[in-house]
């Protein structure tokens, strides 16, 4: 059953690698990559970030692509996950099936393609060996160094960008001999599921540009599943490297088929679908995306990284009471004044008497 | 007259001596480092360019603030060059070829002989590129 649920979208999976396939080399997905000999540049990657109840549902894929040796990357996160377990089987593809639906015509030829920190939680999830790790810049980067990662030389001010807001990070360490071993095949993806409660879930992007120069591309998509319409910081306007191409209802049918997959019984009944396209150069991305799905509209500058945590004094919301008790309090102080006008002493007359 | 004639050879006496410990203290006192400090942070070399004298020894005090390994390579183009394409992981055994652990601090000491320009780069994967590049200066 699962078996021909995934060739059903087996399309709209080839669409999500078939950029990865022009590569011989590791290729892991959303986070930026680290190996022995610096950063291994990521093409287009997928990802829904899924947020129900106060929790975010991070799904996000590592692709075996080729290659030997191991290879990790970093993916900063929001908060503490309480899990990390293996992904459902369709989740990314149908997703991508249904904001890009398959033009018939193109899908033989598409398948003729397709071919120091403290440690939180360790997972072995396939060739995959993902630990959450808490700590600052000089933590990670001694805990990549003590597992025999060397981190690009943008990681310092990258990881600085992150720990100032949360100092959470998913580091996957994948280990393509391991892969090769296991009988995964090239393009074979390990999907990844973490749970993370939180308040105000956000979407890395600038990771994504880890290891690049400015003027090279990144690009991704990210798919947002949310109870409501969410407001997004920054608004995605093409300009800014990221663009709004699907914002509507989900579908019940997408609905029912997310939900039948591994772990994903969470999906509610009925949500809205947002796809954000990333196609912006390393140099525009130094920004996350911060979701407001609580119908407020207020989508954080710091979950954004725009700003940094404390540098911002929220601003009151305007209340009714308070202002006809200022006024009151100053037609109050109004009347005194009349009052103590009135009954000045006149001239001449002794003070303290 | 003979005491005023010593007492002139003796203040004379006196005076050579003061002045050759002077000097000798003036050319020992040239031949002491100058010690430059040179700042890593974000995977790049703070200052940039530095102006040093030939013949002088310097002391180069170079701190990496950054959590991750770096280099301090000076030379000429074909020692860069070198360098591109090598493999040492470590450089411990030339004072112009140092690497600095993250959060270290390093001290190492070189004399330039010649007028001219040296650039000193961190050649770990990407830093080059990344712009961990500097220029040292060398004047008469």
């Amino acid at each position: 059953m699962r078996r021909r649920r995934l060739g059903r979208f087996g399309l709209g999976f080839s669409t999500a690698i078939i950029a990865c396939f022009l590569a011989a080399t590791p290729i892991l997905a959303c986070g930026g990559l680290i190996g022995p000999n610096g950063a291994v540049n990521l093409l287009r990657t997928t990802t829904l970030a899924g947020y129900h109840d106060g929790v975010e549902h991070y799904v996000t894929a590592f692709q075996f692509a080729g290659g030997g040796g191991a290879f990790g990357s970093i993916t900063p996160l929001p908060g503490i996950p309480t899990s990390v377990v293996k992904g459902g089987d369709w989740t990314l593809q149908r997703l991508i099936r249904e904001t890009n639906p398959p033009a018939p015509q193109a899908e033989d030829a598409l398948r003729a393609v397709a071919g120091s920190a403290v440690e939180l939680m360790s997972v072995k999830i396939d060739a995959l060996d993902l630990t959450v790790l808490k700590g600052g810049a000089a933590d990670i980067g001694a805990w990549a160094k003590d597992h025999g990662f060397r981190l690009p030389p943008d990681a310092p001010e990258v990881l600085d960008f992150y720990a100032a807001r949360s100092q959470i990070f998913l580091a996957a360490a994948f280990d393509a001999d391991a892969a090769k071993n296991r009988g995964q095949q090239l393009g074979d993806g390990t999907p990844v599921h973490i749970t993370i409660p939180t308040a105000n879930p956000w979407v890395p992007l600038r990771i994504l540009a880890l290891g690049k120069l400015g003027g090279e591309p990144v690009q991704a998509d990210v798919y947002l599943l949310t109870d409501r319409a969410p407001a997004l910081l920054p608004v995605p306007n093409g300009a800014n490297g990221i663009r709004l191409d699907h914002s509507a209802d989900a579908s019940a049918s997408l609905l029912s088929d997310l939900r039948s997959d591994r772990g994903m019984d969470w999906v509610p009944s009925s949500a809205w679908l947002t796809k954000v396209a990333v196609d912006a150069t390393a140099a525009q991305l130094g920004f996350d995306l911060a979701i407001d799905a609580t119908g407020v509209g207020r989508p954080s500058a710091v979950d954004a990284g725009l700003a940094l945590p404390g540098s911002i004094t929220p601003a009151q919301p305007f209340e009714l009471s308070r202002f006809l008790l200022a006024l009151a309090f100053a037609g109050v102080g109004m009347v005194g004044i009349v009052l103590i006008g009135r009954s000045r002493p006149s001239a001449g007359r002794p003070i303290g008497w | 007259m003979p005491g005023r004639r010593r007492s002139i050879g003796l203040g004379l006496g006196l005076s050579i001596a003061v002045l050759s410990g002077l000097a000798a203290n003036a050319v020992a006192r040239s031949q002491d480092p100058i010690e430059i400090s040179i700042t890593i942070h974000y995977s790049h070399f703070e200052p940039t360019l530095i102006r040093v004298p030939a013949g002088r020894p310097i002391t180069f005090v170079i701190t990496n603030s950054d959590p991750i390994d770096h280099e301090w390579i000076v030379g000429d183009a074909a020692t860069h060059e070198r360098h591109r394409t090598g493999t040492e992981p470590v450089h411990d055994a030339r004072p112009t070829e140092v690497t600095i652990a993250a959060g270290t601090v390093r001290r190492t000491t070189v004399t330039f002989a010649t007028v001219g320009s040296e650039q000193y780069i961190c050649h770990l994967p990407g830093h080059e590129a990344y712009g961990m590049v500097g220029t040292v200066v060398v004047t008469q």
